[in-house]
């Protein structure tokens, strides 16, 4: 269609925003099942929490929050009409979350050798409020890193665009898109953090 | 102006069936839902009837209880998901939204096919699931854990459905707030938007704040079957009543997300056909927005048998109370808007009315069941399902009908045949109030619902309910054979046959594919149907 | 919109800015994995305050919301609004059954 292009990137970040609304309603609904168990179960939440690997979370969070500054400054040097630095940036970010993805793979597969996986037998044998903090914990960091694996596609693809230089200093809205999701992502895990793995 | 191809015959560079299906533009999505929905609306109807038919014992032989189980969580499930929710908003919101507020299309014109291919994908795996997995799924359209999570019929599927139709329903709320806020035409300003984009634009805010919680809701619902994750399973520690929490923190506000653009709808309707402006402008927009806030804080009064705290059953009580009075309000203003107005009566009209006598009924009722006492009495009874259809198919339903009447000759510019509309009304009512006040009945006399067979004492008014399903059948089937009909062999309709006042009506029927440049409404022209002459 | 492309223009932060909200917010993760090994308490309430304000820094500066008009904050805070009534409401009946 050859239609006269009417550009609003304004509307674009409200579009994108607005989207940010609903992965924010969607964890959400995470975080208040949570609350609600953990209410129920204080103790047992205590107890599970005491086996996540509370040292891998928090370099975890380091890395996470490294690979947002990295997005920010991509964002910065694309405004400076600075393509190199822009692709250093933005490439630092996937290799961040490649590596949050590959600790979290560490992690979880300690998780399961130790039996501690939903259906596994020896779950089954801990207090039920031990099992339901790791349903959800499975739940909720595995839709994370699958929103890690989303935001590295659309990271990738802006990448893509920005070597192409469809992505350019005076129109790089969906370089800030891009960002806003990615940051979203790393919000999520500011809030999961203290709930699993400081919780103890 | 010279005359230009309207939208249904400029196919632009591409032909045929791909000149739709690959489209972009609002007016050909908007039309895409229209057939889409009216068709699986007619498989609803299709099942409700043989549900009718099941309880009068003769047919019996025909369906077995567990079939019987499949037909009531379909019929939900279909009317749901797939006509009431998209309802108005997909088809007269994709379609009308940027005529009414002079824009040229919505603000993501291909998210919003996407959106409709997304209603496809979700509908057609809803409908795989019948027949693929475990059989067809048998909870009902609620799903309530923890059954759905044991029941060897095939629920993920069906359930991953709704979670597709949920993402559809989101990007046309990221679609229409988007476009409102931004591509409003220059004089448009927001109290001056026709009280349709309003109702709109708070339906599109649950949309956007509702929907994810069933999303997510359903994909633990996934989770729990595939992995067993005990979030809901009390064997592990999981809770049931959470399941309960979440499901109807979207699913209350749902009922919203249908009911309001019906009321938008209405809000148009009525002024024109008053030959006045709509009483109370004002109010009208700020009660869109306050059903759209205080609907989403009463969902647990689906739940006040369930054994939740009696704290929790109080305050929702009292809130959906609450949520009464903005309705009121809206009802009030409509027949506010009635009085003394030059009535032109025609079959939009007719069928406004409608709308207002029966969501009386519903909404009355509705209230009724907020009060905490009467509430254990019908829980779970067929009064409950009688005042579910007066609601979603006596409101919803009914301003759906007027609206397409309404628009109809806009929309395909040709005009059906009034007598035939009419003719078809009458069994639809009658049916209509037959079969759900019926039901009502029987709810009161304490018939449960989703049962397969029932008591003697209730086999009369089984039989009358039935018979009332036949009329309402006949009547769809006319109404829809009319406007059919009128598709291909209906008389050229006028550019403005109502003398509608809004801007859609200042374009030709059906309009052209490019709209935008007619539309340069001046701060001082008439651009709703409120009262303004004195003022400016 | 124009009015808005203008502002934007005059509006660009640096890279030291973000730099600065960086550290802020790997002290603020110290400090709160710190306040976990104090005690029970301690990293509840930790939780509580210093969570939200992680993730506000990240939503103010990295998000960008300081430099965009009130739309964006209103939509934001209209979020976070109704999941906290939300939860409120749902606790109504978790806490008291």
């Amino acid at each position: 269609m050859t239609e006269h292009v009417h550009r609003d990137d304004f509307g674009s970040r409200l579009g994108m925003w607005l989207f940010l609304v609903t992965e924010m309603v969607l964890f959400g609904g995470l975080f208040i099942a949570y609350s609600a168990m953990r209410h129920r179960y204080p103790m047992e939440f205590h107890q599970a929490g005491a086996e996540l690997n509370a040292t891998l979370g928090i370099i975890n969070t380091v890395v996470l929050l490294t690979s947002s500054l990295t997005v920010v400054l991509s964002i910065v040097a694309m405004q400076r009409g600075d393509k190199k630095r822009t692709i250093g940036f933005l490439s630092s970010t996937l290799v961040l979350g490649l590596v949050f993805l590959i600790i979290k793979a560490f992690e979880w597969s300690a998780k399961f050798h130790h039996g501690l996986y939903p259906n596994a037998p020896h779950l089954a044998t801990l207090p039920p409020g031990e099992q339901v903090f790791f349903g959800l914990y499975f739940s909720m960091t595995g839709l994370h890193g699958l929103h890690i694996v989303a935001g590295m596609g659309v990271l990738a693809w802006v990448l893509y665009m920005v070597i192409q230089n469809q992505v350019r200093a005076d129109r790089y809205v969906h370089l800030e898109n891009a960002g806003l999701y990615w940051h979203l992502v790393d919000v999520i895990w500011i809030f999961l953090l203290p709930l699993f793995y400081l919780a103890a | 102006m010279t005359a230009q191809p309207s939208f249904l015959e400029n196919t632009g560079s591409r032909k045929g069936i791909l000149a739709w299906i690959l489209s972009t533009d609002h007016k050909r999505v908007g039309l895409l839902y229209l057939y889409s929905m009216v068709s699986f609306f007619f498989v609803g109807v299709t099942i409700g009837v043989i549900m009718r038919l099941v309880q009068l014992t003769t047919f019996q032989h025909l369906v077995t209880a567990q079939t019987y189980n499949a037909l009531f969580t379909l019929h939900g499930v279909i009317m749901i998901f797939l006509f009431v929710v998209p309802g108005l908003p997909a088809v007269f919101g994709n379609f009308f939204l940027p005529i009414l507020i002079g824009a040229k299309d919505v603000a993501f014109p291909r998210l919003n096919l996407a959106s409709w291919y997304f209603f496809m994908i979700g509908a057609t795996l809803a409908i795989l699931s019948l027949f693929t997995g475990g059989g067809a799924p048998d909870t009902g359209w609620t799903f309530y854990a923890p059954f759905s999570i044991k029941t060897g019929t095939n629920i993920s599927l069906a359930v991953f459905g709704a979670f597709i139709l949920g993402f559809s329903s989101m990007l046309t709320g990221i679609n229409f707030i988007t476009t409102i806020h931004r591509l409003r035409a220059p004089g448009m300003t927001w109290f001056r938007m026709p009280l349709m984009s309003w109702a709109l634009y708070s339906t599109s805010w649950i949309q956007l704040l509702a929907t994810p919680i069933l999303a997510i809701t359903l994909v633990l619902v996934i989770l729990e079957r595939f992995f067993g994750i005990g979030i809901f399973d009390p064997a592990k520690g999981g809770d049931p009543l959470l399941y309960q929490h979440l499901f109807w923190i979207y699913s209350h506000p749902a009922v919203y997300i249908m009911i309001l653009p019906a009321m938008g709808a209405i809000s148009e309707i009525l002024p024109t056909f008053c030959k006045r402006p709509i009483f109370g402008y004002k109010a009208i927009a700020y009660s869109s927005m306050s059903i759209a806030a205080v609907g989403s804080l009463v969902w647990a009064h689906h739940m006040f048998t369930s054994g939740m705290s009696n704290v929790a059953q109080m305050v929702f009580s009292l809130l959906t109370m609450i949520v009464a009075v903005p309705s009121a309000i809206k009802v009030f203003n409509w027949v506010s808007t009635l009085y003394k107005g030059a009535i032109d009566f025609q079959p939009p009209l007719f069928f406004a009315l409608s709308f207002i006598f029966l969501f009386c009924i519903g909404g009355l009722t509705g209230v009724m069941q907020g009060a905490l006492a009467i509430n254990i009495h019908i829980h779970d009874t067929y009064f409950i399902v009688g005042h579910f259809h007066y609601v979603m198919f006596g409101g919803t339903g009914f301003a759906f009908f007027a609206a397409l009447l309404y628009w109809f000759p806009k929309m395909f510019g040709k005009m059906y045949s009034k007598k035939a509309i009419y003719a078809s009304w009458f069994p639809m009512f009658i049916g209509f109030n037959m079969l759900y006040f019926g039901m009502m009945i029987l709810g009161m006399m304490g018939m449960p619902r989703r049962y397969y067979v029932h008591l003697p004492q209730f086999h009369w008014m089984h039989v009358f309910a039935t018979v009332g399903s036949w009329f309402l059948a006949l009547g769809l089937l006319g109404f829809f054979g009319t406007l059919l009909y009128a598709i291909f062999k209906g008389e050229k309709a006028e550019d403005n046959p109502w003398g509608g006042v809004t801007l859609e009506w200042t374009i030709p029927s059906p309009p052209p594919l490019r709209t935008s440049k007619r539309f340069q409404p001046s701060p001082r022209a008439p651009i709703t149907s409120r009262r303004r002459t004195r003022r400016d | 919109m124009d009015a808005h492309t203008t502002s934007e223009a005059q509006a660009h932060p640096g890279y030291g800015t973000f730099i600065k909200v960086w550290v802020v917010l790997l002290l603020l993760t110290g400090t709160l994995v710190g306040l976990s090994h104090v005690g029970q308490t301690a990293a509840v309430w930790g939780l509580l305050t210093l969570t939200p304000l992680k993730a506000g820094l990240v939503f103010y500066f990295f998000m960008h919301l300081k430099y965009e008009g009130p739309l964006l904050k209103a939509v934001v805070l209209v979020t976070l609004g109704t999941l906290l009534i939300f939860f409120a409401l749902l606790f109504s009946d978790v806490a008291f059954r």
